[in-house]
Order: structure tokens, then C-alpha cells, then sequence
């Protein structure tokens, strides 16, 4: 069952090559190959759907400056440390006891000081513009309310005064140079709403409502998770995002309002009748449950069962049979006493909904 | 000043001072903060006003701390003797003390500075 979950995007990256043309020789080469498999770990989560270090929003770029920025600083100072160290272990020179001192002095103490102040106001100076903070941030900003339940995310597209256009879940959609404000709750336990390519994470902590507000400056599909442990499938609660250019946007809100899911009337039927609709909701049919993710256009998902699964037919028909098998602790009950062929039925009717 | 300050201070409190001032100044800074925001009262004072309050004490807890490390340095003998004072004698048991209220001093200054700086540059209170 781990052969066919949703992983995050795990390519190597650019630098292969450089490192690679560096061995002259065929030692070198051997060198170099082996130093980029030791590289991997480090360099397949330089870059994908899910990294921080390759923004594709505002603050994460600020976030992905600020890191190396430090990183650079830091390799500077332990290349520094690691040099003084050969120096003292190889040369036999004598120092006299007040130069020592003077090294201890301004090496140990008043070194780090100032550098350690450098970088402290540096980082509490890009803090507001990587938690961005606008006054009335009601009026005007497109908003978006989130809640983290275990183990999905209920999503709500408000519309400009403040009430809800629609719900869908699992999946959050933002235009492209557009600031949003992501509304963040949570009715059962602390979660944490972390989209690494757009910016920082921040908490969903019950009876609270946690403002964020995120850019997107590139368009394209990426992944965002649950970043606080939530329960025994915490890591299974993630979500897609899509970063839309602002025309396609406003047409998906468009199409989604007037989504329905009445064209299948025998894949509905089954839904109804195993009592579905009691945690579900179907737009356009008799299915209005609020318990469990909304199903409105499911088979727009780019993943079913909270990034846990690729949205097809099989699977999602493997997930409505067992959730608990998939999802360990998931807040829905399992159906393995439908006959087969109908659970494989509804699972055709939902990936089916546009 | 001569008659206010004693000639010479004999007690292990001197060698707390400083990071006692330090923790005050930490307590003053966080707590004033977060009652701001969480109250907002009264409607006239800004985030400013705040700002200049917690700069101003942060003024006073670095004066503090530089006295008490002049304290300590007299006490060391202003560097005349070097470390390590670890004969077991009164004279060098003072100098020892001066020499580590002096350091814990240093130490203190820098850590109110730190815990000053995120002051300058928070933008506001959220919500
Ligand atoms: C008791 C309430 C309840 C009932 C009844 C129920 N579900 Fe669910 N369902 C949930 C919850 C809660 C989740 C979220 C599970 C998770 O991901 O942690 C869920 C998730 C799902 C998902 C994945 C949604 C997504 O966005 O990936 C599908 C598909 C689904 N249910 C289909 C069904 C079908 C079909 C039935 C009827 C056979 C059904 N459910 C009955 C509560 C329920
Ligand atoms: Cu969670």
C-alpha cells in the first residue's frame, strides 16, 4: 500500500552536472559520484513541490534568503574555526600568554557578539515582511478559512463580505500576485498550516482564529502539510495547491459555484443509500452532511484522502472500503460490507465530479 | 558619589545584579507587550508609545548593568591581577568574585540588547 501514496517530489537537482565535470580523471569522476550520492539527501529537498528553498511565493523567499544567508555566514565561521584548528594542531609556534588572551577576547567573545546581533537584527528585520501584517485585512483581501481536522482540511472560500461562497476540502486554490488571507482554525487539536514553497508555517489551535497571509507569485501545483503533530496520521494530512494565473482563477470560482453532482444518478443513488450524506456533501444533491470533507467536484482533487492517495478509481474505491487501513485513526467508518462492485461503483461517481 | 557608594562591597549578591536585572528587563519587555495587545487600552496609546516605554527601561536596565559591572571591576582591583585568582585566600577569593560578576555583567548587557532589538522592528500587535 506505501508503493501507491502520494510522495513528495523527490528529483535531484541542477548541480548534478557541475559536480560531476569537476573529476578530471576517472578517479576523480568515481570521486565525484560518490560525494553526489552522499549530496542526495541534502539536494532532492532543495527543490520540488514541497520546498522551502525554491520559492515560488513572497515570503518564502524571503525565508529561503534569510537560510542562505545564514548558511553562508555559518560555513564561513566553521571554515574559519576549522582552519585555526589545523593551524594550532600543526604549527608548534610559541604565543605569548597576552596574545591568547587578546585572540580569547576578540575571537570568543566579541566576535560572536556582534555577529550574532548582525544576525539577529537581520532576521527580526525581515519579520514583517515575512508575516505581513495589514490593518483591516477584511476589507478588500480575498479570504480564505481553513480548518485542520483530523486527518483532512476543510476549506471555505468567503466571499467579499465575509460570508461562505463555498466548501471544498484537501485542496486550496490562489491566484497568482494576489495577497490572501487564510483564516486558521481547528475544532479538535493543534495542527499546522505549512505551505513551504509560499511561505512560513503557522498553528491552528482550537477556539482560536490565526490569520496568514500568503502570495503567490508562480503559477503551478504544489504541496502544503500538516506541520504539528496531530495524531496517528498526522503525517498523512496534506493538501494540494494550485497557483492559478488571476482569469483562470476567477473562472474555476465561477464553475465551482455552479458545480453539481446529479449527472450520475446511479452513482448518487448508491451514495445516498449507504448513508453517505450523513458526514458528505454532494453541491446540487440531497447530500449535505458537514462532518467529513466536502465532495463537491471530487474528481478535480489532485489527491484523495488528504494527499494521501493518487485520485483513481481503485484507490479511492481501497479508501471507502477501509479508511482506517490507509489512514490509521481516519473519522470514517469503514464499508468492507458493501458488496465490491458497488463501493467500486461510488468511487467511479466521485472521481467522476467536476 | 563617593559617600553613596561604599568603598567596598563584601557579599555574593553583587554577583547576581546583573543577570537579575537582565531577567527583570525579559519579564518587563514580554509581559508589557502582551497586556498591550491583549487589552489595547487605552485607545490613545500606540504601539509606539510602548515601543519608547520598553526603550526608555531598557536604557535604565543597561545603566544598571554597567554600574554593577564598575562595582566589579573595582572589586577585581580595575585588572591589576590576572586570572585564575584560586589561591585559598580571602584577597584572591574577592578578586575571583569581581572577575565573575564582571564577565556575568558582560554577559547581561548583551542578552538585554538581544532581548531589545525584535522591540525596533515588531510591527504591530496581531490579533
Ligand atoms: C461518519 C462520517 C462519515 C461517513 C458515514 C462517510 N465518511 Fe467519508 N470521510 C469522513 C471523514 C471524517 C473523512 C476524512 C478522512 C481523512 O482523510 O482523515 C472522509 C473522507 C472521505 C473521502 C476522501 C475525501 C478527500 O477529499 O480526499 C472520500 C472519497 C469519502 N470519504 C467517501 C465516502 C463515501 C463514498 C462514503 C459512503 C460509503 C463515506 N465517505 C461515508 C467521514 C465519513
Ligand atoms: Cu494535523
Amino acid at each position: 500500500m506505501d508503493d501507491d501514496r502520494l510522495t513528495g517530489a523527490c528529483r535531484p537537482i541542477r548541480s548534478e552536472e557541475r559536480i560531476v565535470r569537476q573529476g578530471s580523471d576517472r578517479n576523480g569522476r568515481t570521486k565525484a559520484v560518490a560525494s553526489l550520492f552522499l549530496l542526495c539527501p541534502f539536494l532532492v529537498s532543495c527543490s520540488g513541490i514541497q520546498s522551502a528553498l525554491d520559492p515560488a511565493g513572497r515570503e518564502a523567499a524571503d525565508v529561503a534568503t534569510l537560510f542562505f544567508t545564514m548558511l553562508l555566514g555559518g560555513a564561513i565561521i566553521w571554515a574559519g574555526v576549522v582552519g585555526l584548528l589545523f593551524y594550532a594542531a600543526r604549527k608548534r609556534r610559541v604565543h605569548s600568554e597576552k596574545n591568547a588572551g587578546r585572540l580569547i577576547l576578540w575571537g570568543g567573545a566579541v566576535f560572536p557578539s556582534v555577529v550574532l546581533l548582525a544576525l539577529l537584527s537581520y532576521a527580526a528585520w525581515l519579520m514583517p515582511n515575512v508575516r505581513p501584517w495589514f490593518q483591516g485585512a477584511d476589507g478588500g483581501m480575498r479570504r480564505i478559512e481553513v480548518t485542520g481536522e483530523q486527518f483532512w482540511w476543510r476549506v471555505r472560500y468567503l466571499d467579499a463580505g465575509g460570508a461562505v461562497a463555498f466548501e471544498t476540502a484537501n485542496e486550496v486554490r490562489v491566484p497568482v500576485g494576489e495577497r490572501v488571507v487564510f483564516s486558521l482554525k481547528s475544532p479538535d487539536v493543534i495542527h499546522s498550516f505549512w505551505i513551504p514553497v509560499l511561505g512560513g508555517k503557522m498553528d491552528m489551535i482550537p477556539g482560536r482564529e490565526n490569520r496568514l497571509t500568503l502570495q503567490a507569485e508562480k503559477p503551478g501545483t504544489y504541496r502544503g502539510v500538516c506541520a504539528e503533530f496531530c495524531g496517528t496520521s498526522h503525517a498523512l494530512m496534506a493538501f494540494t495547491v494550485h497557483a492559478m494565473q488571476p482569469q483562470d482563477y476567477e473562472a474555476w470560482l465561477l464553475a465551482r459555484r455552479a458545480s453539481s453532482g446529479v449527472q450520475d444518478a446511479e452513482g448518487l443513488a448508491l451514495f445516498l443509500k449507504h448513508g453517505c450524506a450523513a458526514c458528505h456533501t454532494v453541491a446540487g444533491t440531497e447530500a449535505q452532511g458537514k462532518i467529513g470533507p466536502d465532495l463537491t467536484a471530487f474528481g478535480e482533487r489532485g489527491s484523495a484522502g488528504a494527499g494521501t492517495l493518487a485520485n483513481e478509481v481503485e484507490h479511492v474505491a481501497r479508501f471507502l472500503r477501509d479508511p482506517g487501513r490507509i489512514k490509521p485513526g481516519a473519522k470514517m467508518p469503514h464499508f468492507t460490507m458493501l458488496p465490491e462492485a458497488e463501493t467500486d461503483r461510488i468511487a467511479a461517481y466521485l472521481t467522476g465530479l467536476k | 558619589m563617593k559617600s553613596f557608594i561604599p568603598r567596598e562591597v563584601e557579599t555574593l549578591w553583587t554577583l547576581f545584579t546583573a543577570p537579575v536585572v537582565w531577567a527583570l528587563h525579559f519579564a518587563a519587555c514580554y509581559a508589557t507587550v502582551a497586556v498591550f495587545c491583549a487589552k489595547r487600552l487605552p485607545a490613545s496609546f500606540s504601539f509606539d508609545s510602548v515601543r519608547i516605554v520598553l526603550f526608555v527601561v531598557t536604557l535604565m536596565a543597561l545603566g544598571v548593568i554597567v554600574f554593577a559591572a564598575w562595582l566589579a571591576w573595582r572589586q577585581w582591583g580595575f585588572g591589576d591581577d590576572d586570572p585564575p585568582h584560586n589561591e585559598p585566600t580571602r584577597d584572591s577569593r574577592l578578586l575571583f568574585q569581581g572577575f565573575a560578576t564582571l564577565l556575568l555583567s558582560g554577559l547581561s548587557f548583551l542578552a538585554v540588547v538581544y532581548a531589545a532589538v525584535p522591540l525596533m522592528f515588531i510591527a504591530e500587535c496581531q490579533p
